[in-house]
């Protein structure tokens, strides 16, 4: 079940502006039956003020797409053509307290119809842009030919890129196996045609590579080789590694010292404002990090209480 | 007023009796079957009499015939992967265009990343399976053939004993995902040719997370989950004690009503649908009336799109599904209803009403009472429908 808003279900169960407006003079029609959506505004539009005096739509569609209909008929009604024009999807969204992101588009269809009734209304028609390929992105209405116009024209080569420009997986980021194949593909094509050097075009090999949570780049174990080490030489080298951390931590009022060294385990006493400090155990994440570099093998820094 | 709930192709509610059946073994005997004390053996031998109890609504002859997974979708997936690796040099699979994802897109992964080679066998425009092209898909090359014993959407049921002979023909396996079927029409697997067959417990009023693959003796099996000796090594993990044992009751259950669906709830069903094309113009039962579960119907209502319908439905307590885009996360509708070739005119405004043991004849008056009204008012919305225009009883399509 949709999570919709009260306001959503509203303005579905009791739509405000619904059916035919007889003496319309600027109607949009937009989408298709086919697509399970289409929206028909009706502007009446005062010639001389050009203001949108009143305003109906019919809407074959789900639940949000009626709701977002009857929301852009109440946003648009009293304002003049101009002022309507600046309204955008994310308005129609905001009316009703925001949609599903896989109902965006429905809002996105409110839009797209009230530049087609003004335009109609103007006496100009309205190329709709959208239904070329596959629908990739459901949130934002983003189709797969948007996508390789995009990266064709501004010479994109990373999935960020494609979501700056087209919004695409900037939501639910369901789609972004869908988004990546248009990507590599098209990256390819421009390869093979001389427009883009192979080195820059998009790898999706790389970015399967897994990704650390964490702030560590890589494992601090992997940059060290195990060294054979005395117990002495261990504790010189774990001194010297909390010395140089000092400084850091005592300009935030706190500070660190060494208390023993059993084996892999070090007993580390954290005090001033280290203690109970909610970043206690970064500190200790972050000692243990720069210990195990420097040793290069595994080890446990654990805090103990101060006396 | 009572909730009314016609979503049964969807979940069904999991009888009491099933409840108490299982309640014990989370608590009380909540052993490993494969313990060496008498916490296991006690769930040990009441997985026995579960296994019997689904064996016998299967009409199965051997015990060992029958695998626990965690889900149809699992089962599914087993039989297919299995069929695969059990011949090579047969890489060919032949299913059709209405199968459940969990057949559809397995075979597109098949497809795409190991060389598999799938026909789609199409259906006509009452969903019924074109027998020629299925028996001209299969070859010397095919592992197995996959062809759902009844659609989920329409409730058309397919000839899969017939089918099942045919793919013997050229020595391939055949499997059929039952999901749907098991507990609504009779089966007697000893006799059959079926190879292997799907099933999921929470369509029979068992819980969720249990289902069952029927491998018939001699078939070979190659298990997708491997680590323990369960189900003799055929599905490691340890077993699901508490759904198995649901299972079964529900199983014994479901034999017991089996009358009962066959009859009074194909007579619910019956009196709904003549009664919604009486009240209800430009309406259409899709898939096949003469062959058909006894609980399914899919309505087609022209120019509305399904989401509203049960949006509204719901504010009056009633619970049906439809294969409209909006309410499946694609916006494409139905692909079942786009297989039979039912027009986006009314593909979008498809409900499909699914009926259990649970439903009453009251159920059938309030759905009567309140869908022509919220037919009506979403029509009024609809750029499609002309106003004014006298409401014709006749769909553009039949």
């Amino acid at each position: 079940m949709w999570d919709y808003t009260d306001k959503v279900k509203e303005y579905f169960y009791n739509p405000k502006n619904a059916g035919v407006l007889e003496d319309a003079n600027g109607i949009g029609d937009v989408g298709a039956i086919s697509c399970g959506d289409a929206l028909r505004l009706m502007l009446k539009v005062d010639p001389d003020s050009e203001i949108i005096l009143a305003a109906k739509f019919q809407t074959f569609g789900c639940g949000s797409a009626i709701a977002s209909s009857s929301a852009l008929t109440e946003l648009i009604i009293g304002k003049t053509v101009s002022h309507a024009l600046e309204l955008t999807n994310q308005d129609i969204a905001d009316f009703l307290g925001g949609l599903p992101p896989e109902k965006m588009h429905c809002s996105v269809m409110g839009y797209e119809a009230l530049r087609a009734a003004i335009a109609n209304y103007k006496g100009d028609s309205w190329v709709d842009d959208h239904e070329e390929g596959a629908l990739l992105c459901k949130c934002f209405g983003v189709d797969e030919g948007m996508v390789e116009r995009a990266v064709r024209v501004n010479k994109l080569t990373s999935m960020e890129q494609v979501t700056h420009f087209t919004k695409a997986t900037g939501s639910c980021s369901t789609c972004i196996e869908d988004v990546e194949a248009v990507l590599t593909r098209v990256n390819s094509e421009m390869v093979a045609a001389g427009d883009l050097d192979a080195e820059l075009a998009y790898n999706p090999a790389r970015n399967a590579l897994p990704q650390r949570r964490d702030r560590v780049k890589s494992s601090p174990l992997g940059t060290a080789p195990k060294k054979e080490l005395t117990l002495l030489q261990r504790i010189r080298i774990i001194e010297s590694a909390i010395e140089e951390l000092r400084p850091y931590l005592k300009a935030d009022g706190g500070d660190c010292e060494l208390v023993d060294v059993d084996g892999d385990r070090v007993l580390v006493k954290l005090s001033g404002a280290c203690v109970g400090c909610q970043a206690a155990s970064v500190t200790i994440g972050g000692i243990q990090e720069r210990l195990i570099a420097k040793l290069g093998s595994p080890l446990k820094v654990i805090p103990v209480p101060g006396h | 007023m009572r909730p009314v709930y016609l979503d049964n192709n969807a979940t069904t509610r999991v009888d009491p009796k099933v409840v108490s059946a299982m309640l014990p073994f989370f608590t009380e005997q909540f052993g490993n079957a494969s313990s060496m004390h008498a916490f296991g053996s006690e769930v040990g031998s009441a997985l026995k009499t579960a296994r019997g109890q689904l064996q016998a609504l299967l009409g199965t002859e051997f015990d060992h015939e029958i695998v626990y997974t965690g889900s149809g979708t699992e089962s599914d997936n087993t039989a297919l992967l299995s069929a695969l690796e059990t011949q090579p040099g047969r890489d060919e699979i032949v299913t059709s265009t209405v199968e459940h994802p969990a057949i559809l897109a397995l075979c597109q992964w098949l497809q795409k990343n190991r060389g598999i080679k799938v026909y789609y066998t199409p259906v006509d425009s009452r969903g019924r399976l074109d027998i020629d092209a299925y028996r001209k898909a299969l070859g010397p090359k095919t592992a197995i053939a996959s062809i759902m014993w009844a659609n989920n959407e329409t409730g058309t049921i397919f000839p899969v004993e017939q089918l099942a002979d045919l793919a013997h023909d050229h020595g391939a396996l055949f499997h059929t995902d039952a999901v749907q079927a098991v507990g609504k029409v009779p089966m007697d697997l000893k006799t059959s040719e079926i190879d292997m067959l799907s099933l999921s417990g929470h369509k029979l009023h068992a819980p969720k997370g249990v289902g069952a693959l029927y491998v018939r003796r001699g078939v070979r099996l190659r298990p997708l989950l491997r680590g323990g000796h369960q189900e003799r090594g055929r599905r490691a993990s340890t077993e699901n004690a508490p759904g198995i044992i649901g299972l079964g009751v529900a199983a014994e259950l479901a034999l017991e009503h089996m009358q009962d669906e066959q009859t009074r709830v194909a007579s619910l069903r019956d009196r709904l649908e003549k009664g919604l094309l009486q009240r209800i113009g430009n309406a259409f039962v899709t898939g096949d009336a003469e062959s058909r579960l006894p609980n399914t119907s899919n309505i087609a209502f022209e120019f509305i799109e399904g989401e509203g319908i049960l949006l509204m439905l719901n504010k009056e307590g009633i619970a049906c599904s439809s294969g409209s885009a909006c309410t499946s996360g694609s916006l494409e509708p139905s692909h079942v209803l786009r297989a039979m070739k039912v027009p986006y005119t009314a593909a979008h405004g498809a409900i499909r009403f699914s009926f259990s043991r649970d439903n009453t004849d009251e159920d059938v008056d309030q759905v009567l009472a309140v869908m022509p009204g919220v037919v009506e008012r979403l029509r009024s919305l609809s750029p499609f429908w002309k106003s004014g225009e006298k409401t014709s009883f006749e769909p553009t399509y039949a």
